[in-house]
């Protein structure tokens, strides 16, 4: 219970850096909740971070999961309210200044600029968390079989995951 | 009152896109049990990333609420702001529905789900995040998920990334965040910044209409 303070501040902030989607939040994500709140290891980061990929609706209320692990179900509330509210509230008045804003020149700048730094950023992130994802011969296979299949392929991505998942039950165990 | 002048405003812009653009026709005026159901729908199906393609598939294909165009806007407006898409397009377009009630109802219905599964998770996690199996199967998921997120990017690069300034603002990002370790706040000021003034008003280039086209191609 003590540690929701700190959950809202972490998560309301982390939330703003989610430009263009979580994965540019990731690199920031580990150090507020690895390195400065120990709430977490880097490989539970990285564990509970996919498992949202597996969720339907928007794959980083995996807060909550964070929330729910340290401080019960206020921890999973406190985390997401924290991580949906503030930008929600964002997005809601830049729609309904919207009409004004699309004659603002600036409008389309932000959008080409940001645009270009969103996918820096998520390649930023998605480098960090490979670093601890990927580690052997045969995650970096299942890595590059998932890239190709969802690329190449209309199989469901969440398919490739629990595939995964099963495969590595099988030889991925560690003593 | 905020709210009533929304549909009337929107409305207004919507038969000036029909006029312009041959989109679906649209029928508006859902009550808000519909909004918040419509979206509790695809809040709890929309498996597999690609939340964008589902809520297309029902908002504009099934419900005919928005057309093409305007949802389009819509995405557009989500992906320069903070936040997912998943949920800055529920509240924009639940706004637009129902006014801020709709976008309340969109925002919980898209996220109910979602928060369930993943309490469940967490719960499920702290039982078993000391056994060996479990992490085993957990390090599949991950390797997997690094998979998906990276052709989800590439996908996303490929579409977007023209020139050599975007290549430039990719790297300089990269860099800034693996290789410097500036933390991602002032990469993302510095580097935004930096690119938001590279494309400032009289050289931005104008979004061509036929790209709406090939966007909705795009998300299938």
């Amino acid at each position: 219970m003590d540690q929701i303070p700190a959950l809202i501040r972490v998560f309301g902030y982390l939330s703003f850096l989610t430009i263009g989607g979580g994965m540019a939040a990731f690199p920031e994500m580990k150090v507020q909740i690895v390195d400065v709140h120990h709430w977490l290891t880097a490989d539970q980061l990285t564990h509970v971070f996919s498992t949202g990929q597996l969720s339907p609706g928007p794959n980083m209320m995996m807060v909550a999961q964070i929330g729910q692990i340290v401080g019960g179900f206020p921890g999973a509330l406190a985390a997401a309210l924290a991580f949906f509210v503030p930008t929600g509230i964002l997005a809601f008045g830049v729609g309904r200044l919207w009409l004004r804003l699309a004659k603002w020149p600036w409008r389309a700048s932000i959008q080409k600029g940001l645009g270009s730094v969103a996918i820096g950023l998520a390649v930023a992130g998605l480098i960090t968390f490979g670093k601890t994802a990927v580690t052997g011969w045969l995650t970096v296979l299942i890595a590059f079989a998932t890239f190709v299949g969802v690329n190449r392929t209309r199989v469901n991505p969440v398919l490739f995951i629990l595939g995964a998942a099963i495969i590595g039950l099988f030889a991925l165990r560690q003593p | 009152m905020k709210s009533k002048g929304i549909p009337g405003r929107a409305g207004r812009r919507r038969r000036n896109m029909t006029a312009e653009r041959t989109s679906s026709p649209t029928s508006r005026k859902p009550s808000q049990l519909d909004i918040f159901l419509t979206f509790l729908l695809i809040g709890g199906i929309s498996f597999g990333g690609g939340v964008v393609a589902y809520l297309r598939t029902y908002l504009v294909t099934r419900k005919k609420w928005f057309g093409d165009a305007e949802f389009l806007e819509l995405t557009s407006i989500s992906n320069t702001l903070p936040g997912l898409n998943a949920t800055n397009i529920a509240i924009l377009a639940g706004d637009r529905l129902g006014g801020w009630l709709g976008a309340t109802g969109a925002m919980i219905g898209m996220c109910l789900p979602a928060f369930v599964l993943m309490v469940l998770a967490g719960i499920a996690y702290g039982h078993a995040s000391t056994r060996p199996l479990a992490n085993a199967g957990l390090r599949g998921v991950a390797a997997a998920a690094t998979g998906l997120i990276a052709a989800t990017w590439f996908q996303i690069g490929k579409k977007s990334l023209h020139g050599v300034y975007d290549t430039f603002f990719v790297v300089a990002a990269i860099l800034g965040v693996n290789y410097f370790k500036l933390g991602v706040p002032v990469v993302l000021l510095v580097v935004g910044a930096l690119a938001i003034f590279t494309y400032r008003p009289h050289v931005a280039p104008q979004k061509p209409e036929e790209a709406t086209d090939e966007w909705i191609r795009s998300l299938h």
